[in-house]
C-alpha cells in the first residue's frame, strides 16, 4: 500500500491522465452501449466527473473534489487553470477569422446583456429571501453572475464572509447546472452554429460551465464560447462592485 | 518539428495572459480580462497568415492539434475537482439564484443570436 501510494503521488499528472483516460472510455461505452448514442459520451465523463468530485469532497472535507484524495492529487493539475486554459487556446487553432467577425457584435452584445441579466436574477432572488442590504445583495448577485465575480465584488464593497460564500455557491451552481444542462437543452436554443456559440458562451460567462456544456454538445464549437467567455468575468468584476452596486443602492 | 506548435501555442497564451492582466489593472478590476480569448485570437491570426506556416503546418501543426484533442480530458479533469460540495451546501438560495439565472440566459441565446443574424450576411446569402 506504501508502495502504491509513493508510486501514484509522485507520478500524480500521469495517474491523472490514465484515470480519465479509462473514465472517458467507461462514458463512451455507456454512452453507446445504455443510451445508444443519444447522450454524448463526454457529457457522462463530465457527470462522472462532477459526481466523484462530491464524493471526493464529502470524504476528504477539501475544496477540489477527487484532487483532494492524496492518490489522484493529479487531477488538480490536469483540471487547473494551467492546462485548463491552453487546451481551450489550443482549440482555437483552425478557426475561420471570418466565422468571429460574423458574430462579433452579437457576441459583444451577450457578455454585457449576460453580466446585467444573471446579476438582476440573482439580485433579485436575494430580496425575496429578505436580503435589504446593498451589499448583501449586489455580491449574491454578482455570485449568480460568476463564482469569480461574486466573492472579488463582496470583498470590494466589504461583505460578510458567509455572504460571500454564498455568493460563490451560486456561481457553482450555475456553472455544474450549464456544464450538465448544455447538452439537454443545446437543440431548443438553436446552438448548432458558430454565431450562436459565441453568444451562448457570452451569456453563460462561466468558462469551465461553457468549456463542459460545449465540449458535450459538439466539440467543433467550443473555441467560439470560449472566445466571449473569457471575457465575461473581466465585465463583472468591472459592473459588479461599480455600477452595479450603485444601481442596487439606490433602489434599495 | 512538434515542439515548433507548442511553443506558438504557449506563446500566445502567454502574450494573452499579459495583455489580460494588464488590461485588469488598466481597468482596476482584480481580474484578468479576456486574456484567454485574446489568446485565441492571436493563434487564429497566426493559423491564417503566410508568415507563420512553418509553425503550424505538418508535424508543428499535430503539436497544436494533440493539445486540442486533449481539451476534453482536461474538461473532465477540471469538473473533477469542482468544489461539488460547496455548491450544494450553499443552502436553497444559491440553488435557486444559480438555477434561475441559467435558465434566463438559456432563453436569451436564440433572441440575442437574431442580432448576428438580422444583418444582411446571414448564412444562406453566403
Amino acid at each position: 500500500m506504501e508502495i502504491l501510494e509513493t508510486v501514484f503521488v509522485r507520478n500524480s499528472l500521469v495517474v491523472a491522465f490514465a484515470v480519465v483516460g479509462l473514465t472517458i472510455w467507461v462514458s463512451y461505452f455507456l454512452a453507446d452501449k445504455l443510451t445508444n448514442g443519444r447522450i454524448h459520451g463526454s457529457a457522462i465523463a463530465i457527470a462522472l466527473g462532477l459526481l466523484a468530485a462530491y464524493f471526493g469532497g464529502k470524504a476528504t472535507g477539501g475544496s477540489t473534489g477527487v484532487a483532494d484524495i492524496t492518490l489522484l492529487g493529479g487531477i488538480g493539475l490536469m483540471g487547473g487553470g494551467m492546462m485548463r486554459d491552453f487546451a481551450i487556446v489550443a482549440t482555437a487553432f483552425g478557426v475561420k477569422l471570418s466565422e468571429l467577425k460574423k458574430a462579433g457584435l452579437a457576441g459583444v452584445i451577450s457578455i454585457f446583456a449576460g453580466v446585467i441579466v444573471s446579476f438582476i436574477v440573482g439580485a433579485v432572488v436575494a430580496v425575496l429571501y429578505g436580503y435589504t442590504d446593498p451589499v448583501a445583495v449586489t455580491t449574491i448577485g454578482a455570485g449568480a453572475v460568476t463564482y469569480i465575480v461574486g466573492p472579488v465584488t463582496g470583498s470590494a464593497l466589504g461583505a460578510d464572509s458567509d455572504i460571500i460564500a454564498l455568493s460563490v455557491a451560486a456561481g457553482l451552481i450555475k456553472s455544474i447546472l450549464v456544464m450538465i444542462g448544455t447538452p439537454l437543452v443545446a437543440k431548443t436554443i438553436g446552438l448548432n452554429n458558430p454565431q450562436s456559440a459565441m453568444v451562448f458562451g457570452g451569456l453563460m460567462g462561466t468558462t469551465s460551465g461553457v468549456a463542459a456544456g460545449l465540449a458535450a454538445t459538439d466539440p467543433k464549437l467550443v473555441p467560439y464560447g470560449a472566445m466571449t467567455a473569457t471575457f465575461y468575468t473581466g465585465v463583472g468584476c468591472l459592473l459588479g462592485p461599480s455600477i452595479l452596486f450603485f444601481i442596487v443602492n439606490a433602489i434599495l | 518539428m512538434i515542439v515548433y506548435g507548442v511553443a506558438l501555442l504557449s506563446a500566445c497564451l502567454i502574450l494573452g495572459m499579459l495583455i489580460g492582466e494588464v488590461l485588469g489593472v488598466a481597468l482596476g478590476v482584480q481580474a484578468n480580462v479576456g486574456g484567454v480569448g485574446i489568446a485565441m485570437l492571436f493563434l487564429v491570426l497566426a493559423s491564417n497568415s503566410d508568415k507563420f506556416k512553418a509553425l503550424v503546418d505538418g508535424a508543428s501543426g499535430t503539436g497544436i492539434q494533440f493539445w486540442s484533442a486533449m481539451y476534453i480530458p482536461i474538461v473532465v479533469a477540471m469538473a473533477a475537482r469542482q468544489n461539488v460540495v460547496a455548491a450544494f451546501e450553499g443552502g436553497m438560495l444559491a440553488v435557486v439564484a444559480g438555477v434561475a439565472a441559467v435558465i434566463v440566459s438559456f432563453a436569451l441565446v436564440p433572441v440575442i443570436s437574431k442580432i448576428g443574424n438580422s444583418e444582411p450576411s446571414s448564412e444562406e446569402s453566403q
